[in-house]
């Protein structure tokens, strides 16, 4: 359409078109400016600060902040609830896009909606709603006392926490990249007598990893760095129930600046290297998708 | 019940995703309102109607209100820049927006403290030349919750502006429209939805955020404390049922929210479908 149009128009004829699509030089360039000074003051300076601060006290303080015992422990503990949370919504994730963009079913609705509610609920409600099933006084609570488990204020209690708050990454990646991508080339893979499970690994796989990537590189940072919900489920116990986010918070309490923005310099770094794998993953689904339209355009032309 | 003939593990793969759902997401939601509602009306409305939670609903809302409308009008703003123009840099400040999706809140918070704190970068100069208190206050609520719902309106605008036909402002010049003009008549029409998607979002997040802003508002009742650290605060004192009550208010609050940006999600996808 556009070629069409542009190709019937006189040389200047298409200067007056394009001016009247855009904006003046000046107007131009005061909008970039504006929008780059919204994000360097909320976006840039914030994550400047956490390494200038982290590095306030030199570095012989900043490796002894992060080399200290609790902030290990806590490094162990947030590797130990992504490490479960990540996979356990992996599965799930897989499991909920094949039901639900592979067959037709009452209640897809329902399950749809309840996977997305994580999102919408408060993080603090995240942690309560499993204080008040887990907890000393909650629905399971007598029964665990009595033979002597404990959820609330100790591990398992983190690691639902971090499930819950991080539930719908990986399926709300997956429910539109497969529902798009449809179900012939399975269909194809199982009339020719391939099993169901080969189907899945050689065929859906494939073509859903660089999606299936992305929601995991996000799930996992939002488990590594969760806060509100395990706060409320871990009972701060100093080298015990403390994740890095938590380390950070009660160093910062205690007025240790310089140590709270150490540990919180892991937590940014983290951030960074999470926006940088994303975006190469972004990049790398944008190329298969083009040389897949290239493909059928060829096909088509055959 | 229309099944997929060819297709297997419709009963395993629903099965497992509906188990799942229930033991993590619907069961101890269902805990919560058991709770509540096991209050009885009374002393349900006496913890919901309590001063106290009145002036912290009137915070969370507010705060989360005006952040979600300056995420609103500078959204639309970095969108349209990422969209429209190229500027050294680009791929960077795209990849940035996504930041506060990626930063733990309470890495923010600590941040955005340290920054608007008396003695911080931005802090002293507010502070020491206008006066104008920003941690600590409701302001400094404002800027954290501006902060964690940025990314919003930002990622729901981009893709609609880039669908966009350039046919419909050429048309729209052509006519004699100047380019304001066509803006306001041609391009925000088409990008209303996406725009009240994003507000939506925005502000969702905003209501129930929680780390990020503990560390700024200083946490005074009455006049820094905002919903979910009632919560919190009554769940420490073991005020399971003062707890229970306000979280189902806020359940309640965030269902509707649901419903409405899913209605608004649809409509977007429809306009896009067909414009």
């Amino acid at each position: 359409m556009s070629g069409a149009v542009s190709s019937l128009s006189t040389p200047a004829n298409a200067v007056v078109t394009r001016r009247a699509v855009t904006e003046a030089a000046w107007l131009r360039i005061l909008l970039t400016a504006l929008a780059l000074a919204f994000l360097g003051v909320f976006l840039v300076v914030p994550l400047v600060l956490v390494f200038q601060e982290a590095f306030s006290k030199g570095w012989q303080a900043y490796l002894a902040a992060l080399t200290e015992p609790d902030a290990w422990h806590a490094v162990k503990l947030t590797l130990i609830a992504a490490g479960l949370a990540v996979p356990l919504n992996v599965v799930f994730g897989l499991a909920a896009a094949w039901s639900l963009t592979r067959f037709q079913f009452r209640g897809k609705q329902v399950l749809i909606t309840l996977i997305d509610l994580p999102f919408a609920v408060s993080p603090v409600i995240a942690g309560l709603i499993y204080v008040l099933v887990f907890g000393s006084r909650g629905w399971l609570g007598p029964w665990l006392e009595e033979h002597n488990l404990s959820i609330i204020y100790a591990v398992p209690g983190i690691v639902l926490a971090t499930v819950f708050v991080t539930f719908p990454f990986v399926a709300r990646e997956l429910i539109p990249l497969m529902q798009e991508q449809g179900v012939s080339q399975e269909e194809a893979a199982l009339t020719l007598g391939a099993s169901g499970w080969q189907t899945f690994r050689r065929v859906t796989l494939p073509s859903i990893k660089w999606g299936l990537l992305y929601g995991i590189i996000l799930c996992n940072a939002r488990a590594m760095g969760e806060f509100g919900a395990v706060s409320v489920v871990s009972g701060h116990i100093r080298g015990k129930t403390n994740t890095l986010p938590l380390h950070v918070e009660i160093l910062y309490n205690e007025y240790q600046f310089a140590a709270a923005f150490a540990v919180a310099s892991l937590l940014a770094l983290l951030a960074v290297v999470t926006l940088v794998a994303k975006s190469f993953l972004e990049f790398k689904h944008q190329r298969d998708r083009e040389r897949a339209t290239r493909a059928a355009a060829r096909q088509e032309a055959s | 019940m229309s099944r997929n003939r060819v297709i297997p593990g419709f009963g395993l793969s629903l099965g497992y995703a509906t188990l799942y759902t229930s033991l993590i997401v619907f069961i101890p939601l269902a805990a919560l309102a058991a709770s509540g509602i096991s209050l009885g009306a009374e002393t349900f409305w006496a913890v919901v109607s309590h001063p106290q939670a009145v002036a912290s609903y009137k915070l969370s809302f507010g705060a989360s209100l005006v952040a979600a409308l300056i995420n609103l009008v500078f959204g639309l703003l970095v969108a349209w820049v990422l969209v429209r123009y190229t500027f050294p840099g680009k791929r960077i400040a795209d990849a940035l927006v996504d930041l506060p999706f990626a930063l733990p809140t309470a890495v923010a918070g600590i941040a955005l403290t340290a920054l608007y704190g008396r003695n911080g970068w931005f802090g002293q100069y507010l502070e020491g030349w206008w006066g104008f208190k920003v941690a600590y206050a409701p302001a400094g609520i404002v800027v954290a919750l501006t902060f964690i719902g940025l990314p919003f309106v930002v990622r729901t605008v981009q893709p609609v502006l880039e669908g966009l036909e350039r046919e419909l402002e050429e048309a729209a010049a052509s006519l004699g429209a100047n380019r304001w003009r066509t803006f306001r008549r041609v391009l925000l029409p088409a990008l209303v939805p996406a725009l009240l998607t994003g507000f939506a979002l925005s502000f969702a997040r905003a209501v129930g955020e929680y780390g990020s802003v503990v560390f700024i508002s200083g946490n005074m009742p009455y006049r820094t404390e905002i919903t979910p650290l009632l919560i919190y605060s009554k769940l420490e004192q073991y005020d399971y049922a003062g707890a229970s009550a306000l979280g189902v208010t806020m359940l309640v609050f965030s269902f509707i929210l649901l419903l409405a940006i899913n209605a608004l999600q649809y409509w977007n996808l429809r306009r896009q479908g067909g414009g």
